[in-house]
């Protein structure tokens, strides 16, 4: 068996582990809350009676892994190498401000509008990592207390703006405020047709299956590509396995820091897109929160590789989705949060797990390959 | 007690026949000493001598494979180094282990509080504190937080904890090696007053004058074993105890041409490196200028005024004590930390340039500890073989790394330098060190590399891989490669070289011939023994 095949099964074995234990763990917090177990399992599964409603829960648990994908993205580039980018929460929030902003601000054909407000969300996201990134680099300011500092201000700037200086008209009876709607041509065309082709009724709310799934897929390949295949990406990673020896092997610590800082800023700047593009059309006070931290948890269970990644944030919308139902079923919905934060705790453990285990089995096989085709020679 | 009860009093301290193996390498053979009680006894030997082996013996830490080891007349087997302190001997290591931010007392009782109705009996311990600083002449403050201590007053903490645990043997671990000449005076005198209250003192060191100052009693160890134990009175000189350190036989050079061509392929000249941080010479003035200031201002430099050519098909081969400046050395030439002088590789001036260009421009680097600088070890072996070559061919193909270019070049290295791995995909923890150092070797010497650093290149190698690194390097030397081989292995370097050159604080003190070099004289250099004004 090839020797990644090995590490991989190891470590699908041990997430497994892992998330049937927190099935079991969680089963024990449900039944201490009052409710049956069954019942909520069954509820995770009830995507709704009518044809519409199921539609619409598919697009709701597709539409919540985007955003969580996008952010796991985030933070996975700094982790693979130490760097703990705590700040993806401010740097998208942020980001989204200025891109709704500034994109309201314009007209252009649907193509450049929408290029345009990537790139200015993906900007502001980076420049505002790159400022932690400058203080570890100058000064040896610890990333994590930076970026969990620069959260607070880029929450409180955010609330600022949406008040202030981006605020847009506010409707008559509305009690949200939000930056100026975005035209037309900024609107993500949503994928309603694929549910055509499963023959299937197309979503209505939450603006349907939205279209942002495609860029976060090209995304994830992008980041893939990058990391596995280019010298960039292996600097990230020599960096990340043995900071002296990329040091002596010319690496740039600094360097590496800068742009690593703010890689995963600008990838967390389009975190808050699929919904501003796809859904309101403007950033307003309801804006989806917490999603930065959130990925810190997706990231993890991930293991920071693309795919993992992917199917982490799945778990985690498909977990996410089942609030309404559970509470229909009379369970209480923060069993969500529970099973959650349970799943993350045992996959790291589990991760560590495997990981030595795949090492140690590692060297085995080659010591006993070896020991087959040249037996041991007798030294002095 | 008296001086009549001392000379028939049972040894402190006997060790009869201990041998320690490790897989490949006997570290302790056959070692043989007898230490008095209420005496100071000195162990001297090289780097790697085993004498760090040893005290981990006699502290509890490794077990023997053969021997005994009797305190005071009763045979006792250690398991673990409370063994050690139940029977009453302490260690006080080379590197601290106190806790920065307790107070010297609470330092000090760490793990050995004594309570009172279940909290840190603080009166307590202080009354015993000051009992035993009293008794011993060891003069600190109990109160003060240890990080405002000086590095002598923070050795005085760590003797003083061992002496709380009731020790009346002491090992001490090279504990001049980080203290000013004061402090060491210090020391001694603090020494001299526990030997008056009869306690043992063991000191291990390799600074002969040190030894020749303290020592009631010498042994020196080389290559495992002990050479020679004797009284204090009948040493005569720092030099008899260099030579017996050394050994009387070294190797001879093996008969060979010389490659050696008079084309230069890499100088350094006056580098130096300051101690506490490197500062750039302020603007207008010579770099000498700024250096000779800082010497006369009795800065610490790490390394003084070194200046050295190799040419093509050359070997310089750099001996001495470790700490001397070797890895300085290495790291200003890789252009890891910065220094002051000039770095010339063939015609180019590199000395402002980062390591990666340096590397590219034919700078090849076998570390010294390869696990630390040279492996990436969670990663495979074609990965390893891209660390440090990510710009070049066949690394390289544009932003990509050519994986599988790499792949078959790692196969050629597995091929040619016979590194005994599963396939290049194996991981390169996998690899005993000897096959991880081939792999290394390999890697340097590809990409025709104009210059080689060689800093310990078979340093934990099983002999058939050290034999193959060496032909590796004859080889290349044929070649025309200039190679700076740094080492702490005799046979190493004067097998290989062709030039030694022997480095002392930071300096170069003598350049030697390997066909006629004495070991009083490369012992003497390299102990301190004799003055160091380089000689050519």
């Amino acid at each position: 068996m090839p020797a990644g095949l090995n590490r991989a099964l190891l470590t699908v074995a041990g997430a497994v582990i892992a998330i049937v234990l927190a099935i079991a763990i969680s089963s024990v917090a449900i039944i201490a809350a009052g409710a049956s177990p069954l019942d909520a399992f069954a509820a995770f599964f009830d995507f709704g009676e009518s044809a519409r409603a199921q539609s619409n829960g598919v697009a709701a648990f597709i539409n919540r892994a985007v955003p969580l994908f996008i952010a796991g993205l985030a933070v996975a580039v700094g982790f693979r190498m130490n760097l703990f980018n705590i700040g993806v929460e401010g740097q998208y929030r942020l980001a989204a401000i200025v891109a709704a902003y500034v994109g309201s601000t314009f007209t252009a054909p649907a193509p450049i509008q929408i290029a345009v407000i990537i790139v200015v969300a993906a900007l502001t996201g980076g420049l505002y990592a790159l400022i932690p990134a400058v203080m570890k680099v100058t000064r040896g300011v610890n990333e994590v207390i930076a970026t969990i500092m620069l959260n607070y201000i880029a929450i409180s700037l955010t609330s600022y703006l949406v008040r202030g200086p981006f605020a847009g008209q506010r409707a008559a009876g509305q009690l949200t405020t939000t930056t100026p709607e975005l035209p037309e041509s900024a609107m993500f065309p949503n994928l309603n047709v694929v549910f055509d082709w499963f023959g299937a009724l197309p979503p209505t709310r939450g603006g349907g299956l939205q279209g942002f799934l495609l860029v976060a897929i090209v995304l994830g390949v992008v980041v893939w590509i990058v990391l596995e295949r280019t010298r960039f990406g292996f600097d990230i990673k020599a960096s990340g396995l043995n900071g002296p020896a990329a040091l002596a092997s010319g690496v740039n610590p600094k360097k590496m820091v800068i742009a690593a800082m703010v890689m995963s800023g600008g990838i967390a700047g389009l975190i808050g897109l699929p919904e501003i593009l796809g859904d309101k059309g403007a950033f307003n006070s309801n804006f989806t929160a917490g999603l930065g931290f959130l990925g810190i948890a997706v990231a993890l269970l991930g293991r920071n590789k693309p795919v993992g990644i992917a199917i982490a944030a799945l778990l985690f919308a498909f977990l996410d989705r089942a609030q309404g139902s559970l509470q229909f079923a009379g369970v209480p919905s923060s069993v969500v949060t529970i099973i959650q934060a349970v799943i993350v705790l045992l996959v790291v453990v589990a991760n560590e797990v495997t990981n030595r285990l795949a090492l140690r089995l590692e060297e085995r096989r080659a010591a006993q390959q070896l020991g087959r085709d040249n037996p041991v020679e007798v030294t002095a | 007690m008296s001086a009549d009860t001392l000379a028939t009093a049972r040894p402190a301290v006997e060790l009869e026949g201990i041998t320690k193996r490790f897989p490949g390498v006997v570290a302790n053979h056959d070692i043989r000493i007898t230490v008095a009680p209420g005496t100071v006894h000195a162990i001297v030997g090289e780097n790697g001598a085993g004498k760090s082996t040893l005290m981990k013996i006699l502290y509890g830490m490794q077990k023997p494979d053969e021997g005994t080891i009797r305190v005071s007349g009763t045979e006792v087997a250690f398991r673990t180094p409370s063994d050690a302190i139940a029977v009453g001997i302490g260690m006080v290591h080379q590197h601290f282990m106190l806790a920065d931010n307790l107070t010297v007392l609470e330092n000090i009782v760490l793990g050995a509080e004594p309570k009172k109705g279940g909290r840190l009996d603080r009166a307590a311990a202080r009354a015993r504190i000051e009992r035993l600083a009293e008794t011993h002449g060891l003069r600190v403050d109990p109160g003060r937080l240890v990080e405002d201590l000086g590095v002598g007053d923070r050795q005085r903490v760590e003797i003083l904890k061992v002496l709380y645990r009731g020790a009346r043997i002491l090992i001490l671990d090279e504990p001049t090696a980080v203290l000013v000449p004061q402090e060491v005076e210090e020391l001694f005198q603090n020494l001299r007053e526990l030997k008056a209250e009869g306690l043992t003192v063991i000191f291990i060191s390799h600074k002969l004058d040190e030894v020749l100052g303290i020592a009631d009693a010498i042994t020196v160890i080389r290559r495992g074993t002990t050479v020679a134990s004797l009284p204090r009175s009948e040493v005569t000189s720092a030099r008899q105890l260099a030579e017996l350190m050394v050994g009387s036989e070294l190797p001879t050079p093996e008969t060979r041409e010389s490659t050696v061509t008079d084309r230069v392929a890499f100088q350094v000249g006056h580098l130096t490196m300051e101690a506490g941080g490197h500062h750039p010479a302020p603007k207008g003035v010579p770099v000498e200028e700024y250096v000779a200031k800082l010497r006369a201002d009795g800065k610490r430099l790490l390394l003084d005024d070194v200046s050295f050519a190799i040419h093509e098909g050359e070997i310089l081969g750099i001996a001495g004590v470790e700490g001397n400046g070797q890895s300085e050395l290495i790291e200003a030439i890789m252009g890891i930390r910065p220094a002051h002088g000039s770095i010339t590789l063939g015609e180019l001036d590199v000395s402002s340039w980062p390591t990666l260009r340096r590397r590219e421009s034919g700078i090849g680097y076998i570390p010294e500890d390869r696990h630390r600088q040279g492996l990436l070890l969670e990663a495979s072996l074609w990965e390893n073989r891209v660390l440090g070559h990510q710009t070049r061919k066949p690394a390289r193909k544009g932003i990509w790394v050519d994986r599988r270019a790499a792949r078959a070049d790692t196969e050629r290295i597995v091929r040619d330098y016979d590194v005994r791995t599963p396939g290049v995909d194996t991981l390169a923890l996998a690899l005993s060190g000897g096959n991880q150092q081939k792999l290394i070797v390999g890697r340097e010497m590809s990409g025709e590399p104009k210059f080689l650093i060689a800093a310990h290149p078979t340093r934990g190698v099983d002999v058939g891989a050290q034999a193959a690194i060496w032909d590796h390097l004859r080889e290349a030397r044929a070649a025309g490669l200039a190679v700076l081989l740094i080492s702490a292995d005799l046979d190493e370097l004067i097998g290989l070289s062709d030039t030694i050159r022997v480095i002392y604080r930071g300096r170069l003190v003598a350049a030697l011939d390997p066909s006629d070099i004495t070991p009083e004289r490369l012992g003497g250099y390299m102990t301190g023994a004799i003055a160091g004004t380089e000689e050519t």
